[in-house]
C-alpha cells in the first residue's frame, strides 16, 4: 500500500495557507522542520515568521537569535535575498505571560499579579504554560497581520498530544471551581461563602492547607482575586487561537521519526486531530535511509563481499562498501516496514520523507537542502 | 567499543546505588534501556521494580501488556532467576495514599477528587506533582518485608527527559517556594536526602549524534551543579564501523576511486551499471560521514569523564525479547 505524496510546494504556495503547526514527540526534529519550510516558504515568495520554541544554539545564531527577543526579528544574511521575507523568533514563556498579564489587567492590578509568587510557579513551572503561551503568541503574531505566514514549532513534550491539552488544562485549572472559591471571599466579604459550599470546602481548604502549608492558599487566594477580572479576555483570546487553529488557513504538520515510538505517537495525533476536525495536512517523516544502489540486493552485496574478503589482493574497502550497502538495505526495510504499518492504519494522510543529512543542520544551506528534500526535488 | 578517555563499565559506587534514575533526550530509548537495565540488574534472584511517572504508560507498550495500573506488579521474569515488577506512579493516586499515610485522610479521598481538588493541589504546585512521584520512589526504595529484607534490591525509574529531570529530582527548589512549612515540606526534605545520596545515580542515555551529546553534558553540568550524581551515560544504537579508519577521512572527501573499485565488484562477480557504483559510492560516502561524527560525539563525551556503556542497535528493533539481548548486553559491561 502506498501513501499519497505529501505536496510541500503546493501547501507553501497556497495563498490561503496562514499557519503551518509541525506538532509531534520529543527528539524527531520538528524545529530542523519548521525552520526549513520557513525558508523554503520566504524564498517561494511568501513575507513568513517562524516561531521556534527551543532551538539548538546553533540553528538560533544560523537564524540570528542570538538573545531572546520574544519579538520576531527579521534573518538577513549576506548573499541571501529571498523572494519574500523569513522572520524569526524564540518564544519567551515567562515574557509572554507578562505581557498578557499587562495588557489585560491594570498597571497597579499587573504589578500585583507579578509579584505573586503563585503567579511565578504558574508563569513558569506549570507543565502547561508553555504549551499555551505557544499559542498566546500564535494569535499574538497572525492578529498583527504582517506576515502571511506563519510556521510554528511546538513544545518538546514527551507526548505529542500535549500540545493540544495543555492550554484547555491550564485554563480549566485556573476556571476551576475550587479557585473560584478561593477568589471568592473577597466578592463575597467572605460572609457565609462557607456555609455555603458546606463540609466539602472545609475539609478540601483543610487538606491543602495541611499539605501545603497555609500561606500557600494565601497567595493562591490573592493571585485569583487579581487574576479573576483578567480571566474572561484570557479565555476569549484562546478559544480565539482555537478557532484559528481548526480553520482552513491551518495546517498541522505531523513529524516523526521512522521508529516505533515516534510513528506510535504520530498515529495518536492524527486521530486525534482527525476527530477534533483540525486540519491535518501529513506526516513528515525525518532522516529516512532510502537505498541509493536500488538495483543491488542485499543478499548478492554480502555474497560478493564474502568472496572478496576471501581474496587477500583486494582492498578492504570494496568489500566494507558492500557490507555498507547490505546495512542499508535492512535499515530501509524496517523503515519501510513501519511507515507500511502507519500507512495501513491511516491511509488517506499524506507522506513526505525526508533523506537523513550526513550532519546536524544549523546554517541556512542545511536548512534549504532539508526544504529540497522535503519537496522531494 | 570503550569510549576513549572514560573510565569502563559500571563502578563500584554505581553498583552500590539501589535507585537507578534513566533519563535521556527524547527519542533515544530512554525507555527501553530502564527495561533492560531493570532485567540485568534482577538477573540471579534479585527482585527489581522498573517505575514510570508522567502517565506515557511506555513500559506497558514495551512488554506488550495492559496499561499498568497503580499498583506494583510482576511484569517479567529475570535471567537466571529473578523477577521485575513495574508501576506505573500516578500523582493523583500517590497524594491519597500519602495522605493515608500521614493523616489518615484517606477516607476523605473520594471527595476531594468529586471536589477536584487533587488535580486542584498539583496545579496550584506544580511541584507536588514530583514530590509525589519522588516520594513513591523513595518508600519502594526503603520499603522492607516482615523479615526485615529488602522489597526492592533495586527500583529503575524511566524518569522524565533530560531538560526536566534535575528539576523533577531536586524536588525542594520547586516546593521551597510554595510549602515553606508543613509536613509536605518534611517529606520533601526526606526525598531530598535520598536522590542526593549513595543510594541514587542518574544514567544519561544518548544517542552518538551531536545534539542527543550536548544534552548530555548539559544534563552533566546540570546535575553536578545541583549535586545529584551522575552515574553512567548509556551509549544507545550503536551500529558497527564498517570502514577501516584509514580509509574513512578520504571517503567523506569523496576521493573513492570509483574505477578500481568497479574493476575490484567485476572480480566479486558483479557487473554493476556506472548508476549502481554512484548508489554505492554516495552510500560509503554518506557511511564514513556518519562514523566521523560519531567519532566527534565520542570525544565530546568522554570530557564528560564518566563510566560509558554501549548498546548496539538491534536490526529487527525492539521487541520484549531483545530486551533480554540488550540485559544481557548490559550484563557483559558490569551491570549488577
Amino acid at each position: 500500500m502506498t501513501s499519497p505524496k505529501l505536496q510541500v510546494d503546493k501547501l507553501l504556495d497556497d495563498q490561503d495557507t496562514k499557519v503551518i503547526v509541525c506538532c509531534g514527540s520529543g527528539g524527531v526534529g520538528k524545529t530542523t522542520s519548521a525552520a526549513a519550510l520557513a525558508l523554503r516558504a520566504a524564498e517561494r515568495g511568501r513575507q513568513t515568521v517562524v516561531l521556534t520554541i527551543d532551538p539548538a544554539r546553533r540553528l538560533a545564531q544560523a537564524l540570528g537569535l542570538k538573545e531572546l527577543g520574544n519579538h520576531p526579528r527579521q534573518v538577513q544574511l549576506p548573499d541571501w535575498e529571498p523572494a519574500g521575507e523569513l522572520w524569526a523568533m524564540m518564544l519567551d514563556m515567562r515574557r509572554t505571560f507578562d505581557d498578557m498579564v499587562l495588557t489585560h489587567a491594570g498597571k497597579e492590578r499587573a504589578e500585583q499579579l507579578l509579584a505573586n509568587p503563585f503567579y511565578q510557579t504558574i508563569s513558569t513551572s506549570f507543565s502547561g504554560t508553555q504549551e499555551y503561551m505557544a499559542m498566546e503568541k500564535l494569535g499574538q503574531l497572525a492578529a498583527t497581520g504582517e506576515w502571511d505566514l506563519i510556521v510554528v514549532d511546538t513544545p518538546p513534550s514527551r507526548s505529542a498530544l500535549d500540545f493540544l491539552d495543555a492550554p484547555q488544562r491550564l485554563s480549566s485549572a485556573l476556571d476551576s471551581r475550587l479557585l473560584r472559591m478561593l477568589a471568592a471571599p473577597a466578592r463575597a466579604s467572605g460572609r457565609g461563602i462557607r456555609k455555603l459550599v458546606g463540609t466539602g470546602f472545609t475539609l478540601f481548604t483543610k487538606a491543602i492547607s495541611t499539605i501545603l502549608g497555609g500561606q500557600l492558599l494565601t497567595d493562591a487566594s490573592a493571585f485569583m482575586q487579581a487574576f479573576d477580572s483578567m480571566f474572561g479576555g484570557f479565555r476569549e483570546r484562546a478559544e480565539k487561537t482555537a478557532k484559528l487553529l481548526s480553520s482552513p488557513g491551518t495546517a498541522f504538520l505531523v513529524v516523526a521519526a521512522p521508529e516505533p515510538d515516534a510513528l506510535r505517537e504520530a498515529g495518536y495525533f492524527v486521530d486525534r486531530l482527525d476527530g477534533e476536525d483540525m486540519p491535518l495536512a501529513g506526516l513528515i517523516v525525518n532522516r529516512t535511509h532510502p537505498v541509493l544502489a536500488k538495483k543491488l540486493t542485499a543478499n548478492k552485496a554480502l555474497a560478493a563481499a564474502e568472496s572478496l574478503e576471501r581474496e587477500d589482493s583486494a582492498a578492504p574497502s570494496t568489500s566494507a562498501m558492500l557490507r555498507i550497502h547490505a546495512d542499508r538495505v535492512e535499515q530501509a526495510n524496517r523503515e519501510q516496514r513501519l511507515l507500511a504499518r502507519f500507512t495501513r492504519a491511516h491511509p488517506i494522510v499524506s507522506i513526505a520523507r525526508v533523506p537523513a543529512m550526513a550532519r546536524d543542520v544549523h546554517d541556512v544551506a542545511g536548512l534549504r537542502a532539508i526544504g529540497d528534500r522535503l519537496a522531494g526535488d | 567499543m570503550p569510549l576513549a578517555g572514560s573510565s569502563v563499565g559500571w563502578t563500584e559506587e554505581i553498583a552500590r546505588a539501589r535507585l537507578h534514575v534513566v533519563s535521556g533526550k527524547g527519542g533515544t530509548g530512554k525507555t527501553t534501556v530502564a527495561a533492560a537495565m531493570a532485567l540485568a540488574l534482577a538477573r540471579g534472584g534479585k527482585r527489581v521494580l522498573l517505575a514510570e511517572v508522567e502517565g506515557r504508560q511506555g513500559i506497558a507498550q514495551l512488554f506488550g501488556t495492559e496499561p499498568l495500573p497503580y499498583a506494583e506488579q510482576r511484569i517479567a521474569a529475570a535471567p537466571e532467576g529473578g523477577e521485575v515488577y513495574a508501576l506505573h506512579v500516578d500523582a493523583e493516586a500517590a497524594l491519597l495514599d500519602f495522605l493515608d499515610m500521614f493523616y489518615n485522610l484517606g477516607f476523605a479521598g473520594r471527595t476531594l477528587r468529586r471536589m477536584g481538588a487533587i488535580e486542584f493541589a498539583t496545579t496550584l504546585a506544580p511541584g507536588l506533582r514530583d514530590v509525589l512521584f519522588t516520594g513513591k520512589l523513595m518508600e519502594c526504595v526503603r520499603r522492607v518485608d516482615q523479615n526485615g529484607r529488602r522489597t526492592y534490591d533495586a527500583v529503575v525509574l524511566d524518569a522524565p527527559p533530560t531538560g526536566r529531570v534535575v528539576q523533577f529530582l531536586d524536588v525542594t527548589k520547586a516546593l521551597s517556594d510554595l510549602a515553606k512549612t508543613g509536613p509536605i515540606r518534611g517529606h520533601a526534605d526526606k526525598v531530598v536526602k535520598l536522590v542526593h545520596s549513595q543510594d541514587t545515580a542518574v544514567h544519561l542515555v544518548t544517542l552518538l549524534e551531536e545534539l542527543p551529546v550536548r544534552e548530555t553534558l548539559d544534563a552533566v553540568a546540570e546535575l553536578d551543579g545541583a549535586d545529584l550524581r551522575p552515574g553512567a551515560v548509556i551509549v544507545n544504537r550503536v551500529r558497527p564501523p564498517r570502514l577501516p579508519a584509514d580509509v574513512v577521512a578520504h571517503t567523506t572527501t569523496g576521493e573513492l576511486d570509483s574505477e578500481r573499485i568497479r574493476v575490484e565488484l567485476g572480480e566479486a562477480g558483479l557487473e554493476l551499471s556506472a548508476e549502481t557504483v554512484t548508489g554505492l559510492l554516495a552510500e560509503t560516502v554518506e557511511h564514513a560521514n556518519r562514523i566521523t561524527a560519531e567519532h566527534t560525539a565520542r570525544e565530546q563525551l568522554a570530557e564528560a569523564d564518566l563510566p560509558a556503556i554501549e548498546l548496539a542497535e538491534l536490526a529487527e528493533g525492539v521487541d520484549v525479547e531483545a530486551l533480554y539481548e540488550l540485559a544481557d548486553l548490559l550484563t557483559a559491561q558490569g551491570v549488577r
